[in-house]
């Protein structure tokens, strides 16, 4: 047991959990904090708003598969946290939130920047702390990344009042925490799994619908053993994108509001889906009363309270997936061979309906459109460069027409749809992987709402490319109004402000305009050998639309494929 | 009706996290009353709840889910003994009607707490359903005041747990 202030304690527990990065910003209720974060070997690197902090946190932890950390102020500081923290819960992201809290005499009086922060976050985080006492600091740390990493991953806060940080006592970092009120399941019940083998061999139509639960449990190899081992195609829903190679013959690619149409037609001709790590949200599948109404469903999941949630189940693995599937795999006998002519006619429809539907669906004719634009970038990206997204007709596109290869190397804001989010989430998974390209898919709507992070990845060294298809517009919300509200516009139109490249610029990074698919090719080139942040500014025509959509309160069957 | 029977972390802030639960996942609550148990550092919530049988799996998965949660039985009218306390306040100007109110408790096995020259308070303890017998018995003689507990309970017979 050493002696050393509650703030000194906070930064000797970080170590111990091995943190690399801290992402923040300093104020009053901190000071303390930031004082031990001299005296430290992690990384602090600044923000220019929390939410960015958060952000950053979030895209660190989806790479890194290991909880980020962030740090803020009390009042205004924490409450600009929230968005980011609220993000993570959505998509099942694992980050430490350590805010500032003014000193306990002060709690409840409402005081110079106090907010209840964990009144305010209680419903987007797993848990929250706040020490009495100095001494709990420690225990409280451990907790902390234990909560926030095992089981369903999710955000933790820690909200440590000033006079609690400045508190000299002894401290005793403990090498063993127990979580009386939390079990996270870890072994699935094999009955289960056997009653999930038998309806799967048994199936004549099946599907695999490959969630982000394959991606926050790295079940990429055993998610791949199984589709082949069965010829099972496999959809993905915009969360788990990349939990399977898209480039794979078994590949159809994201199912839901915005997902592949020959992928969305084959779910609704199958007789069994194995939903791997999915929650079957309203913008996966639609109508939840239509949704898999005469078919089998199979559900494996890590959370026992995704299970019914929005959609009753045959059988349910309750698990971390990536061992479930290695149990599953297990039974499968060895000398099983799937009725081949059915297999056969079943690869044969999935061939048919994405010619189908590459031959239906039309580009627009400028020469550069947003999915030539997407299309190239994969051409010229490494296939285990990163890739995030902003939020809107970007992230749409994104889903439909980049391609990932490499499983786990994309992410989005999938469950909160966050504007702005893309962009410091970019500069979060560099510091995970900085030997590896880091591309941001925006529109200008969100990269405004962030753009402010320049700063953060130029001067900190964390490069990333932000690939900005410019419309001028709030484009998602544009086409619902051109589509749905008889082409009334209101509050969509940002009118080429700012110049990007000026923008760019001003802050050190490089930029470019590109007006051709020749500048675009020798613009991506030139941004992933390039050391220093870029944005390449790709001018579209505003009234590119995203297909093929399902409407909001339709079932898939009701697939909107072009104008 | 249900009634939850839930062993918490006896710690400040729990019961905001368990009733913010039902207000954002949509879930109804009929009542809820907590107190300590038999352990200082537990606390034991009863939370009765009218709903389906599969908003009631949600309910309890969910409430699993909470940290402070350590332990949640599902009791019916059958497995469990379940009570309220009610103080039932009547108007009772003369005294025929202060005796027929008296009566009444005796019947209910109420006891009279307060009596005044114009009131009448009366305290019942049973099921719900007994308190909303008696309320409708003597509703009559112009109810004033209630105030309910809400329902406190406990499994019949032994349970095993290791707490």
């Amino acid at each position: 047991m050493s002696e050393m202030s509650g703030a000194a304690a906070l930064m000797t527990a970080l170590e111990k959990e091995k943190v690399e990065y801290i992402f923040g910003l300093p104020g009053g209720a901190n000071l303390p904090i930031y004082d031990a974060l001299v005296d430290s070997k992690i990384r602090h690197i600044l923000v220019r708003h929390e939410q960015s902090a958060a952000h950053m946190a979030d895209g660190y932890a989806r790479i890194k598969r290991k909880a980020g950390v962030c740090f803020a102020t009390s009042g205004p500081g924490a409450t600009n946290l929230v968005t980011g923290i609220a993000t993570a819960y959505a998509d099942s992201s694992p980050i430490i939130a350590v805010t500032g809290q003014v000193a306990l005499p002060m709690i409840g009086k409402d005081a110079f920047q106090e907010t209840d922060i964990i009144g305010v976050t209680n419903p987007c985080t797993k848990y929250a702390f706040q020490p009495r006492h100095a001494s709990e600091i420690p225990e409280m740390v451990k907790k902390s990344f234990y909560i926030a990493e095992s089981g369903r991953p999710g955000p933790v806060l820690l909200d440590i009042p000033k006079d609690v940080q400045q508190q000299v006592t002894k401290m005793e970092f403990p090498d063993y925490i127990k979580v009386r009120g939390y079990n996270p399941v870890v072994d699935a019940d094999l009955s289960e799994i056997n009653k999930a083998c038998e309806m799967l061999l048994k199936a004549e139509k099946p599907i695999i619908m490959a969630g982000g639960g394959v991606i926050l449990s790295g079940a990429f190899p055993e998610l791949q053993a199984l589709a082949e081992l069965l010829s099972i195609p496999v959809v993905t829903t915009f969360k788990g994108k990349g939990a399977f190679p898209e480039n794979h013959q078994l590949a159809l690619g994201p199912i839901g509001m915005h997902g592949h149409a020959e992928a969305n037609k084959m779910v609704l001709e199958a007789d069994c889906i194995v939903a791997i790590g999915a929650r079957f949200s309203d913008r996966t599948v639609g109508r939840f009363d239509e949704f898999g109404k005469d078919i089998n469903v199979i559900h494996f999941d890590v959370d026992p309270a995704e299970i019914g949630k929005n959609k009753s189940v045959n059988a349910a693995v309750i698990g971390d997936v990536k061992s479930s599937l290695r149990s599953l795999i297990k039974l499968i006998p060895k000398n099983f061979r799937t009725n081949e002519e059915i297999s056969k006619l079943w690869l044969a429809r999935k061939r048919e309906l994405v010619n189908y539907y590459e031959d239906s669906i039309k580009d627009y004719s400028r020469e550069i459109t947003a999915k030539k634009a997407l299309k190239k970038l994969r051409e010229l990206l490494p296939a285990e460069g990163i890739v995030t997204t902003e939020v809107g007709q970007c992230q749409m596109w994104a889903s439909l027409h980049f391609d990932v290869i490499s499983p786990g190397t994309f992410f989005s804001s999938t469950g909160l749809g966050t504007m702005g989010f893309g962009f410091p989430a970019s500069i979060g998974a560099k510091a995970a992987r900085n030997d590896v390209p880091v591309v941001d898919i925006a529109g200008d709507g969100s990269f405004s709402m962030t753009e402010n992070s320049l700063a953060v990845s130029v001067l900190e060294d964390l490069p990333v490319i932000v690939f900005l298809l410019n419309n001028q517009m709030l484009g998602m919300v544009a086409q619902w109004q051109r589509t749905f509200y008889n082409r009334r516009y209101s509050g969509v139109h940002q009118k080429n402000c700012p110049d990007y490249c000026k923008l760019a610029e001003s802050y050190g990074a490089q930029a470019f305009r590109v007006s051709s698919m020749d500048e675009l090719d020798k613009a991506i080139k030139n941004s992933i050998k390039s050391d220093v942040a870029t944005v390449i500014d790709i001018p579209i025509d505003p009234d590119e639309d995203v297909y093929p959509f399902v409407a909001p309160g339709t079932g898939l069957k009701d697939m909107i494929i072009g104008a | 009706m249900y009634i939850l029977s839930v062993i918490v972390e006896n710690k400040p802030g729990v019961l905001f996290r368990i009733t913010n639960l039902f207000r954002s996942r949509n879930f109804n609550i009929e009542s809820i009353t907590v107190g300590i148990t038999e352990k200082p550092d537990l606390s034991r919530m009863t939370i009765t709840t009218v709903s389906d049988v599969k908003t009631l799996e949600q309910l309890v998965k969910q409430l699993q889910k909470l940290i402070d949660v350590i332990q949640i039985n599902v009791l019916n009218k059958e497995n469990a003994v379940y009570r309220e306390l009610a103080l039932i306040k009547m108007s009772a100007k003369d005294p025929t009607t202060r005796i027929e109110i008296a009566n009444f408790a005796t019947i209910y096995r109420g006891n009279i707490m307060d009596i005044s020259n114009e009131t009448i308070t009366v305290e019942i303890i049973g099921t719900p359903d007994k308190i909303d017998a008696f309320k409708n018995l003597v509703s009559g003689y112009g109810i004033l005041q209630v105030a309910r507990t809400g329902v406190s309970a406990l499994p019949r017979g032994t349970i095993d747990d290791d707490l």
